[in-house]
């Protein structure tokens, strides 16, 4: 079965978000949405789920966490305990003060990077892949919806393109796979 | 619209005064302290903790004139109660250090004059200290020259100055910008943005008095009460909590008049935002609590290690409790979006701050006021917090009733109103 994919350009975020209400609202899945800044309040019209980068970010400090602990431990504790302006260092715990800037900073560490490199994974955007961007326009001044038919069976490609032509759409493109 | 005082928030602003009084009063008659230090170390620890919620809601309504930030603009009646207590606070403030200065109580151990003077002529209470090695002189056995050594800041004429100075522009431009924010609910058009503009310009203005004044005011009135010790960065710590103790209230209150559907327009992302707020302050309180421990803590300087010896000995559990309650119970209860926006656990969780700040006021005042007589929080402690929670509650309610809770107008109310995030 043969898959076309509709994009709908629009010229402001306004009117972008207006074309996916009347989507949406007409029982129409759109596939995703192309634009050149984050545009407010989009997310829950088109059905995205929130974000789990956040839960990821924590897993990450927590490991950093732990590996800096467990790593200050061997190092200045258990392998070669030295004795710093005569500090105690005989007891992790007494000398804890001591270990949370470095902790700290690791934490951030492990959650930054590992934030971002996980961002850009799952965003398939690791320098050196391929763009999948269907308009370049879109990281200039142009907003693109994008409508596949094989996830609407319910709708023909010109019963969406009519919809769509309602709307203050620019200009309505097809492509076939 | 505008808030009535219900008659259920008068029955329990009254009763919370009532129990907190007879509480105190009890606590008081067992006070047994020298001078009654201990009643005395109370005024002080509730007076500065309750106006210091007040200087912090002035100082971040200042703020938000001065970044001119949008979405704060339906709360902004809110701060504007809350700041209506600084007056009462600073009278506390004023009574307790006049009390010292009148020698009333010993809280402020360089406030003793003989303290300065190396030689005394004669003996006992006619005795007459003089710096010089005069005829007839005999060295003075309370001449303490650390103490002697800070007498260009330490002294009364100054110290009253400052106070007085501090108190002085903190109710003025407190006064200044509600009487402002009333004006601006009369006005639209092209005198609206420029009555906005002018509270704009003063409230960078006042940012740069609250600067030097929030800093050196907890240098006066807490830490000079452990008159040998000093630490840098003390301003800012007192500071970080009298902030983070008003974004709590805010938000706390916020919650009490959305839910007697008084804030129709106040949407979950204001009080996510308000809750946020209070995740980070908390952090920053921790920052500055974990930096001063640490950095004397590392260094073991005599001089400067007694503050925390003397706590560490004493009063772990104040000591590590409060750093415990401020810290680890908003970093891990206040993480998550979904917290953030829950108004029962926000108020439950904002609760444990807001006590765990006074505690904290009572860890930096109480062991130095008191030393060995201080045994935690007694019945003339929590007495004494009730009574003030009630005046504190009653006189922000009562300042909440006097303008409409959504304001008028404002340059930014309609992106306020369309907040989202």
């Amino acid at each position: 079965m043969s898959n076309t994919v509709i994009y709908a350009v629009y010229e402001d975020p306004e009117q972008l978000k207006d074309g996916a209400r009347k989507l949406v609202s007409n029982g129409i899945k759109v596939k995703d949405v192309y634009s050149p800044f984050p545009v407010h309040g989009l997310d829950p019209i088109i059905g995205i789920k929130r974000t789990r980068l956040a839960i990821v970010a924590f897993m990450f400090g927590i490991f950093g966490m732990s590996l800096a602990l467990l790593g200050i431990w061997y190092f200045n504790i258990f392998d070669w305990p030295m004795n710093i302006g005569g500090k105690p260092s005989q007891a992790f715990y007494k000398n804890l003060p001591a270990f949370i800037p470095v902790t700290f900073e690791f934490t951030v560490l492990c959650a930054a990077h590992g934030m971002a490199i996980t961002y850009l994974i799952r965003n398939k955007t690791l320098p050196g892949m391929p763009a999948r961007n269907p308009d370049p326009r879109s990281t200039d001044d142009k907003f693109i919806i994008e409508v596949r038919t094989a996830d609407n069976h319910g709708h023909s490609v010109e019963a969406i393109g009519g919809l769509l032509r309602s709307t203050s759409v620019f200009e309505i493109n097809e492509r076939h796979y | 619209m505008n808030f009535t005082f219900s008659k259920r928030a008068r029955t329990l602003t009254m009763t919370l005064i009532g129990v907190g009084l007879v509480a105190a009063v009890v606590g008081i008659l067992g006070d047994h302290t020298d001078h009654h230090q201990r009643t005395w170390a109370n005024l002080l620890v509730n007076g500065f903790f309750f106006l210091g919620i007040s200087l912090g809601a002035l100082f971040f309504f200042a703020l938000q004139n001065a970044t001119e930030t949008g979405w704060t603009v339906l709360v902004k009646r809110i701060f504007e109660g809350i700041m209506s207590f600084v007056p009462v606070g600073a009278i506390v403030m004023i009574v307790v250090l006049a009390a010292g200065s009148a020698h009333v109580h010993h809280l402020y151990h360089w406030m003793d004059h003989t303290l300065y003077h190396p030689y005394m002529v004669g003996e006992g209470a006619a005795a007459e200290y003089v710096d010089e090695a005069v005829q007839g002189a005999v060295a003075n056995p309370n001449y303490d020259h650390l103490i002697a050594g800070k007498k260009a800041f330490l002294n009364q004429p100054f110290f009253w100055l400052r106070s007085l100075l501090y108190i002085a522009v903190f109710v003025l431009f407190g006064r200044w910008f509600r009487q402002q924010s009333l004006q601006m609910d009369k006005e639209t058009g092209d005198t609206l943005v420029k009555r906005h503009l002018l509270n704009y310009r003063r409230s960078a203005l006042f940012l740069v008095f609250f600067a030097v004044f929030s800093s050196t005011l907890a240098w006066d009135w807490l830490m000079s009460i452990d008159t040998h010790w000093f630490s840098t960065l003390y301003g800012w710590y007192a500071f970080s909590g009298m902030w983070v103790s008003a974004m709590v209230t805010a938000v706390i209150l916020a919650l009490y008049l959305k839910r007697k559907g008084l804030l129709p327009q106040v949407s979950n992302s204001h009080i996510h935002d308000m809750g946020k707020w209070v995740f980070a302050i908390s952090f920053l309180w921790s920052y500055l609590y974990f930096s001063q421990f640490m950095l004397i803590w590392y260094s073991n300087i005599p001089e400067e290690v007694t503050y925390f010896q003397q706590r560490i000995d004493h009063h772990p559990m104040l000591l590590w409790g409060t750093f415990f309650i401020n810290f680890a119970i908003p970093m891990v209860m206040l993480m998550s979006r979904d917290a953030k926006r829950n108004p029962r656990f926000l108020i439950g969780v904002g609760s444990v701050i807001f006590v765990g700040h006074w505690l904290d006021v009572n860890m930096m005042v109480m062991p130095g006021a008191l030393g060995h007589d201080f045994h935690g929080i007694g019945l003339l402690e929590a007495g004494m917090f009730l009574a003030f929670l009630g005046v504190f509650i009653h006189t922000v309610l009562t300042a909440l009733t006097k303008a409409p809770l959504t304001p008028v107008n404002h340059p930014y109310l309609d992106e306020s109103v369309h907040h989202q995030i």
